[in-house]
């Protein structure tokens, strides 16, 4: 159905475009004046207003309809006195009664005379929708050709509908954003109105598991994230420490030594490894990393896990180096060229005025570079679900199993559990944490970056 | 004769395909003021980066020619481009001082070079330097702040002091006023003046009153060419070319 009423709008607004095209020339010639605006403007303009209000029509239909039927179905059922009824499952049997009738034989009296309502009310919504849209893109169409004299500023009012277009659609991704936010906060609140954010912040005991269904026995569920945290942290100290350094001699490789034609084919290969799914990132360190790190710790006679905070980390740094690389090189490269000019002219070598000169006059952009890269380590989810491990260890040895706050979201979220239990709620709570680090770090790092560039511009 | 500090024989400048300079010779006398003058884009400030391989910066610049410096060849593979570097300090068209303190501005050289054993040393030379700079007086009291909080014309002479740090024997400087008033410009002039004593000096400027008042030697430089070269007194009121008549009457430029 819905399929025939894009094609009906799709004509809609041709035939409105071509319509209000040959109307403005008519009238414009009739009043033997010259129109305002190009005739184009005027057919846009009645197209406007023939598409937006059918868009409308369209969307409450498509949101509402069948909400809408279901209630009234439901309503004029006939429950039998004393039998129980499941509305979901009921619902569902109407729909396959109604849709397919076959499903029909053996069912109740009630369910086959609910379903043939189910049937027509959709028939009639279906024939209201589309006159609804018919009528409603005629009326759009006429209120518009009313306005098409030639002294009406079709132009103005075309840039303006289509200023409100852009910010609509601005507005859409702000207000997900504040949707997602709100929701983390509710969430979190329900979670610590069972637990104490005290517990929560900083006793070490993570032990969610608490009885989900009545009968069953476990423990009582505990739960302090200091081991996650923890975890989260050594992890990303061991990411930073193979990206940093990693990152930051490419960068001065790629913006001090290498020639035009290998800066302009490395970066856009480097760029590559932040493209490369995580998930992929993810079992490569659990299938080829985590066992060399194995072999590696009893070789140095360290018990390791086989998955560890030293195998997750690692391969998160590799992916993390091209942050790192690609922005520094951007900053390296806008430290003037004056001042290389004016160090290499006093005589220093290049070595030199890279470390005494340039460094400094980048660092505060190096490390902007730096945070944007931790907070995209803290929040990365694959590669430690597959590699680190789910154990809360409270540990600063590398070679253990830890995990990180991103790693038991997952696993709170995992199985089909209701959002009324503190341990799926315990999501939400670590989501907010998340959330308010990353989100810390990155306007840090964004105002140094900004800062930094100002002072050059 | 003898105390010829730079001798350009013939030079020739690429950039890519395009050729910048044309047979540059030129002969710069020790503890002379040169002036490099001519309409923009004729190629002074390129002849200027020659002198202190300045040129090897810009991937595309092919420099080809003879400049020897103290007798000694300078355009060559072999060239000790840092040690000829740290006997030829450059003066920018724009102030760049390091977002450093005044005081490492000025130490910075230095102690790259490794002139210094002690911190009293260096202190001494940095002192010494920002006095020959005329900026000491003005900022001996605020030597740890930012070099780049001074103003222009304070700028330009830490960027002349950090220059003299490492005791060179020339100093090139590409339009060291264009960006200062004309106080500034004025203690600038002054202070070449007073450097003429001690150092070899070649400065580009675009302002013949300045060319005529710090110079000895002036070079016209027009289309890559150099056109002419002399006494700045001759060159001011007599000059032999019609070209250079025209540039300093104003007719071109
Ligand atoms: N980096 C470069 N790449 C390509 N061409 C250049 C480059 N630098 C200078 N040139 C060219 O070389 C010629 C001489 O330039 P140069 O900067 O030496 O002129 P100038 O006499 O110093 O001019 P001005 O008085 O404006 O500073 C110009 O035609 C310019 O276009
Ligand atoms: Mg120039």
């Amino acid at each position: 159905m819905f399929f025939w009423s894009l094609v009906l709008i799709a004509v809609g607004i041709f035939s409105s475009f071509i319509y209000g095209r040959s109307r403005i020339k008519l009238n414009s010639k009739k009043q033997g004046t010259k129109s305002k605006s190009l005739p184009n403007y005027y057919a846009q303009y009645v197209l406007m207003w023939c598409l937006f209000p059918a868009l409308i029509v369209y969307f409450s239909w498509a949101i509402f309809q069948e909400q809408i039927i279901q209630n009234i179905v439901i309503s004029n059922f006939e429950f039998i006195e004393g039998a129980v009824y499941n509305e979901g499952l009921l619902l569902a049997e109407i729909r396959n009664v109604a849709n397919n009738p076959s499903f029909a034989d053996g069912k109740s009296i009630e369910i086959i005379n609910a379903a043939s309502h189910y049937s027509s009310l959709r028939q009639i919504s279906q024939i209201s929708f589309y006159t609804s849209i018919i009528i409603i893109m005629l009326l759009g169409a006429l209120y518009a050709s009313q306005k098409l004299k030639p002294e009406f500023h079709a132009q103005h009012t075309i840039e303006k509908y289509i200023q409100y277009i852009l910010i609509f659609c601005s507005s859409v991704a702000i207000f997900t954003t504040i949707g997602i936010v709100f929701s983390l906060i509710f969430e979190s609140l329900r979670f610590f109105a069972e637990v104490s954010i005290f517990e929560f912040l900083f006793s070490t005991e993570w032990y969610p598991f608490i009885p989900i269904r009545e009968g069953q026995t476990a423990a009582e569920g505990s739960f302090g994230a200091v081991p996650i945290f923890a975890g989260t942290f050594l992890v990303m100290v061991v990411a930073m420490c193979v990206a940093a350094p990693l990152g930051l001699l490419t960068a001065i490789y790629l913006a001090e030594y290498a020639s035009p034609r290998v800066r302009k084919t490395v970066k856009p290969l480097l760029e590559i490894l932040a493209g490369i799914p995580t998930i992929v990132y993810g079992f490569f360190a659990f299938v080829s990393v985590a066992p060399f790190v194995k072999a590696f710790g009893q070789s140095i006679g360290i018990d390791a896990s086989p998955t560890s905070a030293l195998a997750a980390g690692m391969v998160m740094g590799v992916m993390i180096i091209p942050f790192i690389s690609s922005l520094s090189d951007d900053v390296i490269n806008s430290v003037p060229q004056s001042l290389r000019e004016a160090s290499l002219g006093i005589g220093a070598n290049k070595a030199e005025t890279i470390k005494k000169v340039i460094l400094p006059a980048a660092l505060p952009g190096i490390v902007g570079a730096f945070l944007l890269a931790i907070s995209r380590a803290i929040g990365e989810t694959m590669i430690v679900v597959v590699a680190a491990g789910t154990a809360p260890n409270l540990t600063g040895n590398p070679f253990e199993n830890v995990t990180t706050v991103t790693v038991q979201i997952v696993v709170a979220l995992i199985g089909d559990q209701e959002f009324d239990n503190p341990r799926t709620l315990s999501a939400f709570a670590l989501g907010l944490v998340l959330f308010v680090i990353t989100l810390f770090l990155n306007i840090i790092a964004l105002q140094i970056v900004k800062r930094y560039r100002e002072r050059y511009e | 004769m003898s105390n010829s500090k730079i001798l350009a024989n013939g030079v020739d400048v690429y950039y890519g395909s395009k050729q910048a300079l044309f047979g540059i010779s030129m002969d710069i006398k020790e503890k002379e003021v040169t002036a490099l003058i001519g309409p923009s884009g004729c190629g002074k400030s390129t002849f200027l980066r020659c002198i202190n391989r300045m040129n090897d910066l810009i991937e595309i610049c092919k420099v080809s020619g003879s400049i020897k410096v103290d007798n000694e060849e300078i355009i060559s593979e072999k060239t000790d481009v840092v040690s000829l570097r740290s006997k030829i300090g450059m003066v920018f068209q724009k102030p760049n001082p390091f977002p450093k303190s005044i005081f490492d501005n000025v130490a910075y050289g230095p102690t790259i070079h490794g002139l210094v054993d002690s911190k009293n040393d260096l202190e001494e030379i940095v002192h010494s330097s920002l006095k020959k700079a005329g900026l000491f007086d003005e900022v001996k009291d605020r030597l740890n702040e930012p070099g780049t909080s001074l103003s222009g014309g304070q700028q330009q002479r830490l960027c002349i002091a950090r220059a003299i740090a490492v005791n060179p024997e020339i100093i090139l400087m590409d339009e060291p006023c264009s960006a200062l008033d004309p106080i500034a410009t004025a203690i600038i002039e002054e202070l070449i003046d007073d450097l003429r004593l001690n150092y070899t000096i070649i400065i580009v400027t675009h302002s013949m009153q300045q060319a005529a008042r710090v110079s000895q030697k002036t070079c016209f430089f027009h289309l890559g060419e150099l056109i002419e070269t002399g006494e700045t007194n001759k060159i001011f009121t007599n000059p032999d070319n019609t070209k250079t008549q025209d540039y300093i009457t104003g007719r071109f430029g």
